[in-house]
């Protein structure tokens, strides 16, 4: 057991420490959040410090050295996430494509598909996910988007919903049904497809906070090549299963980067205005301790997908503990600021209403502690 | 950047945890606690051919010479299995004793306890106290503690012979933070047993979302307690200057997941849960005695409070 960085960690940890304070410029810092993206004409300057990363070596480190990756283990990533969450430093505009939809690709696709590996990389192609239905969120095999094969197309018909950055992105990792609906997960396929294909209406949906970073995309008689079905046909869910694999692999150390820094801005806060109400300081202590547990937490996994494990259902207590610790402090930094809070700072007004969808993205809390009862205590099936 | 035990300890945690299934099952730990004596001096000798009582004491004085995260894995199993004996309180008097008395406890000659905020755990089942003037004679009153199983006594007041070392806080800390996981472990395990056989309506209750989410809600704490009671252990040696800080918020932590772990079984057990016969109890007390025991964890919470607090500012004056 050693919790210290090896010498070639902590050299790697230097290294990107070093290089974020060199090229991070504090007007691209806004990048990192998504109320900056909604407003942004083109994701050009996006765009930029995602391709600076990936020349710097940084967008999939974990990558195969073929797929223009670094080869680099598991604790390079989760290094590179604390650092970059630390400097407060923008992510790559690719998160989906580099933490989830690349690494299905490498595993499932074709030569031509993997075409696209090195473009993710570079942030020219942004790529979203098509999973969630109006009728099918929590129970997601329960899609009834269809796609009918014609010849050597598929044609695709239905609707999407929450499928972040769909606006400002060029391809699509969409499930679909190609059996019929009393298959459930047999009868899922999932297709790679080209959003500016005719038939594809993308609309923005406007949340509570007033952003629209979330869409709508319906698709109408939309034809997508037979070749870009990725996997077999039929295999959808499995292929679907690899990419939520991978989302769960590195996601904590994302989730607990940003907590921490949010934890940093909420103490800081609260020293400027002074704050010295026992009580309120010991909720943040316990917040505190909260995002150490987890951040310690994310180190035990990590170190059990080094030894050879597989990103378990364990992995679901980080998310659950990160949303609520996310809520409690965003909740607490309003409340700093005592009755004014009835016109809060736009910072954390926006982090307050964001922080609400924290415990239903990503599998709600209630989806994840069904996950645990059954799969890592074995109760009985509730449904 | 490796957070996992070794395969050595992985068979070592294994090893104790099959010793103490097989000594000291439920029904055992209810009968040892409810006789007259409260504990099983007899087990004393196992402890000591286990090489556990001198699990940190070197080798060359008759111990085995391990570390802290192999102490932390055996109080973890201990508190797991609800072991009723002074195995704790010697342990935390270690620090404090010179090498003839390291030797005479790794053999099982010699049990010792500590004196905190003047409560001493065990007073009367030890031979000698650690105190902040030295050593002096397990001799005092006897308090009603509200665990059975860990009595605590006060001293009276005697004579104090000189101690070569002085007990370490991080280390008893994290000590009974090791414990308190042990605790949450087994208070899980009972409750899943159980709501996987009760039935109600027609079906298993663990069925139930009621049921079934607040033992997912267990599991969780125990994850990050987990996390936290091990990282103390290793700064214990690794990382001293940090280790008060990391063993008081393990043990705020730990010992408040023991507590809710403990009430959440007793919940989802119904009404057998409330009685005597079922041994929850004897779990929830320990989870009680451990949490107040040194100090409770919003009071040990201020060692973060502080550290968020500017070092020097207007409200502090204000405070003085």
């Amino acid at each position: 057991m050693d919790l210290n960085d090896s010498p070639e960690e902590a050299a790697f940890r230097a290294e990107v420490r070093t290089w974020l304070e060199d090229n991070a410029p504090a007007d691209l810092r806004e990048l990192s959040s998504p109320a900056a993206l909604r407003d942004l004409p083109d994701a050009g300057p996006a765009k930029e410090w995602s391709a600076k990363l990936a020349n710097a070596g940084y967008a999939g480190l974990t990558w195969p050295a073929e797929h223009g990756g670094r080869g680099a283990p598991l604790t390079f990533q989760g290094i590179y996430l604390e650092e970059t969450a630390a400097a407060q430093a923008p992510s790559h505009l690719g998160v989906i494509g580099l933490g989830m939809i690349g690494p299905t690709i490498i595993e499932h696709g074709t030569d031509k598909q993997k075409q696209h590996l090195a473009k993710i990389l570079r942030a020219e192609e942004v790529w979203c996910q098509g999973f969630s239905e109006p009728g099918a969120g929590s129970d997601l095999a329960g899609i009834r988007t269809h796609a009918e094969h014609r010849g050597n197309v598929f044609i695709v018909n239905g609707q999407k919903v929450w499928s972040s950055f769909a606006h400002i992105s060029d391809y699509c990792m969409l499930l679909v049904r190609t059996g019929t609906s009393s298959d459930r997960h047999r009868g899922l396929t999932m297709l790679l497809v080209d959003l500016r294909s005719s038939g594809v209406d993308i609309r923005p949906i406007r949340e509570m906070t007033g952003d629209a970073v979330f869409d709508e995309v319906f698709y109408t008689n939309v034809e997508v090549p037979a070749e870009n079905v990725l996997g077999e046909v039929g295999a959808g869910w499995s292929v679907a299963m690899t990419t939520l694999g991978h989302e769960r692999a590195t996601l904590g150390f994302s989730l607990v980067g940003a907590l921490e820094a949010q934890l940093q801005r909420v103490i800081e806060f609260a020293r400027k205005r002074g704050v010295a109400d026992p009580i309120l300081l010991d909720r943040l202590a316990r917040e505190a301790i909260e995002v150490e547990a987890l951040k310690l937490t994310n180190r035990r996994m990590l170190a059990a997908l080094s030894n050879g494990g597989t990103p378990g259902p364990e992995g679901s207590a980080i998310k659950l503990r990160w949303s609520l610790s996310n809520q409690r402090l965003t909740g607490l930094a309003l409340e700093l600021t005592g009755a004014a809070a009835v016109a809060p700072d736009e910072e954390w007004r926006y982090q307050l209403l964001r922080s609400r969808a924290n415990t239903i993205e990503a599998g709600t809390s209630e989806v994840l502690r069904n996950v645990v009862a059954e799969r890592v205590l074995g109760l009985p099936r509730s449904r | 950047m490796n957070f996992a035990f070794t395969d050595e300890q992985r068979e070592f945690r294994d090893l104790a945890r099959r010793f103490l299934q097989d000594t000291l099952p439920l029904d055992r730990v209810a009968a040892i606690a409810d006789s007259a004596e409260g504990w099983d001096p007899s087990s004393w000798t196992d402890l000591a051919d286990m090489g556990w009582l001198g699990a940190t004491v070197a080798e060359d004085l008759g111990g085995t010479g391990l570390g802290y995260i192999e102490q932390a894995i055996l109080l973890e199993e201990l508190g797991r299995a609800l072991y009723a004996g002074p195995y704790l309180s010697t342990i935390l008097a270690l620090p404090a004793l010179g090498p003839d008395q390291q030797a005479s406890v790794a053999v099982g000659e010699a049990r010792w306890s500590i004196e905190v905020d003047g409560l001493v755990p065990d007073l009367d089942r030890v031979d000698c106290v650690v105190t902040a003037d030295g050593a002096t004679t397990a001799e005092g009153e006897m308090l009603a503690s509200i665990d059975p199983t860990r009595p605590v006594g006060r001293l009276q007041v005697g004579g104090h012979t000189p101690l070569p070392g002085t007990t370490d806080r991080a280390v008893v800390l994290s000590g009974l933070a090791s414990e308190a996981l042990g605790v949450a472990c087994r208070a899980l395990e009972i409750g899943v047993e159980y709501v996987k056989e009760r039935k109600q309506f027609g079906k298993a209750i663990g069925t139930y979302q009621g049921i079934s989410h607040p033992l997912a809600d267990t599991f969780s704490d125990i994850e990050l307690a987990h996390s936290l009671v091990y990282a103390a252990a290793w700064t214990l040696s690794a990382e001293p200057a940090g280790a008060l800080r990391a063993a008081s918020i393990a043990k705020a932590f730990a010992t408040e997941v023991a507590v809710a772990a403990t009430e959440r079984a007793i919940q989802v057990h119904g009404g057998i849960g409330f009685t005597w016969e079922h041994p929850l109890h004897r779990f929830y007390k320990r989870a009680l005695w451990l949490q107040a025991f040194a100090g409770y964890p919003s009071e040990l919470r201020g060692i973060v409070r502080d550290a968020l607090l500017p070092q020097t500012g207007p409200h502090q004056a204000k405070g003085a």
